[in-house]
């Protein structure tokens, strides 16, 4: 093994169902049926799947929704979009526990 | 990779790929064309002599007037660039119930096509436009340089001549293809998505929209190889193989002449040079239409049309 990461691994996946087959099963369906057309379109959950893949930082779901999301028919740009999206939101999250710093700060300030 | 994978794909599971009524006669104009499309199966351009002769033309009507299609599809390269187009556009349109010609919009563009407007009017022909996405970038990283807001303006241009308009019987689709190596969005999400963009963005409205998956020949069969795609787009294609769009290929319903008049059962088949019945036949040689149950020959590109949902001339099987 040259990699923890493998593309090859990802189609894989299904794998995973070999010891905990009905777990697996209900995943899948679940995990399928989130991605159906609803409410949100197909290319709109691609595009929040593709943010999310970056924010957790997980390259087999980067490889898979950059894929989903031109075949779902988004440009580049509109995928960076995405990305920036999720971007701010991680870096809110930093910046705005800063609340929780300048309480802490000034309780223990003069 | 092996050319024999589709029919062993078919053999595997018992299949076989005949023809069956014929109903449409496409016309290749030949491979001359004002722009180098990056996904053109056929390598058409600026660069090509190859273009259909007047004496073809004559062949071609007569094989209409002869054989009785229902349908006449005119294509290219750019079907704009012929001088002998309004001939052939006069000449089958009395002969078929719809007459069909695609346009890349930029050749239609061109002053030197403005009367063609007015004879597609007079001859009701439905206009089916190339327009690879809704953004300038991809349309430009598939068709080049300027490509889309020349397409933008023809795409309006056409709209005020009454195609594509509600209420009004002059047609205009647009057929999309993807900018890459991936599979094209269902045709429904597509449609949907192509028509709530232009209509808001540019005022735009279509009849229908069409997509298709990019086949590995010609031009982008060599960006395919250079760019490290082609084994991985040629899993997807055969990974996504669907039995079920079989009964709908349009091989099975078409037959294809290249501008020089030989016969083929698709401008696949054309570009891959597989001709119909296995044989060089031209379309002077043809008394009256293929036989139902006719062999049609394939090669790896036929995983294209049979992807996921599958695609034929109309777009996506779905």
């Amino acid at each position: 093994m040259n990699s923890y990461y493998d593309p090859a691994d990802l189609p894989k996946f299904g794998d995973i169902g070999k010891e905990a087959p009905e777990l697996a099963r209900k995943f899948f369906d679940y995990y399928g049926s989130v991605f159906a057309e609803g409410a949100l379109t197909e290319r709109e959950k691609a595009l929040i799947a593709l943010a999310v893949a970056h924010a957790v930082q997980c390259p087999y779901c980067i490889d898979a929704y950059t894929v989903a999301c031109l075949e779902k028919g988004s440009s580049l740009e509109e995928m960076t979009e995405a990305l920036h999206v999720v971007t701010a939101i991680r870096g809110g999250a930093s910046l705005v526990h800063g609340v929780q710093m300048r309480k802490i700060a000034e309780k223990l300030s003069l | 990779m092996n050319n024999n994978a589709f029919k062993h794909t078919l053999d595997a599971r018992g299949l076989t790929l005949t023809r069956g009524r014929t109903a449409t006669l496409q016309v290749n104009t030949g491979l001359i064309c004002d722009l180098a499309c990056r996904h053109c199966h056929l390598e058409a351009g600026p660069g090509r002599t190859e273009t259909m002769s007047a004496a073809t033309v004559e062949e071609v009507i007569a094989c209409a007037d002869r054989c009785g299609f229902a349908t006449a599809d005119i294509t290219g390269g750019a079907p704009e660039l012929l001088p002998h187009l309004p001939r052939l556009v006069a000449g089958l349109a009395p002969q078929v119930d719809r007459l069909i010609v695609r346009t890349n919009l930029v050749a239609l563009s061109r002053p030197e096509a403005a009367h063609l407007h007015e004879l597609y009017r007079r001859h009701r022909v439905a206009i089916v436009a190339s327009l690879p996405a809704v953004n300038a970038g991809q349309t430009e990283a598939q068709r080049g340089c300027g490509a889309w807001e020349t397409s933008i303006v023809m795409l309006q241009k056409l709209n005020e001549l009454g195609f594509g308009r509600a209420g009004s019987s002059l047609e205009l689709d647009l057929a999309t293809n993807p900018s890459g190596a991936f599979l094209p969005p269902g045709q429904i999400q597509a449609e949907r998505r192509f028509r709530s963009d232009l209509q808001r963005r540019f005022g735009i409205t279509f009849n229908s929209l069409f997509s298709f998956a990019n086949v590995p020949l010609g031009r982008f069969r060599s960006w395919l190889e250079t760019s490290g795609n082609l084994e991985t787009y040629r899993e997807r294609l055969e990974g996504s193989f669907n039995p079920v769009t079989l009964p709908g290929l349009m091989c099975r319903t078409f037959i294809s002449v290249d501008w020089d008049g030989y016969l083929y059962d698709c401008d696949f088949n054309l570009a891959a040079g597989l001709p119909h019945g296995n044989r060089r036949l031209h379309i002077s040689e043809l008394s009256e239409l293929p036989p139902e149950g006719t062999a049609i020959p394939t090669g790896e590109h036929c995983y294209a049309c049979t992807a996921g949902a599958g695609f034929t001339c109309g777009g996506s099987i779905e």
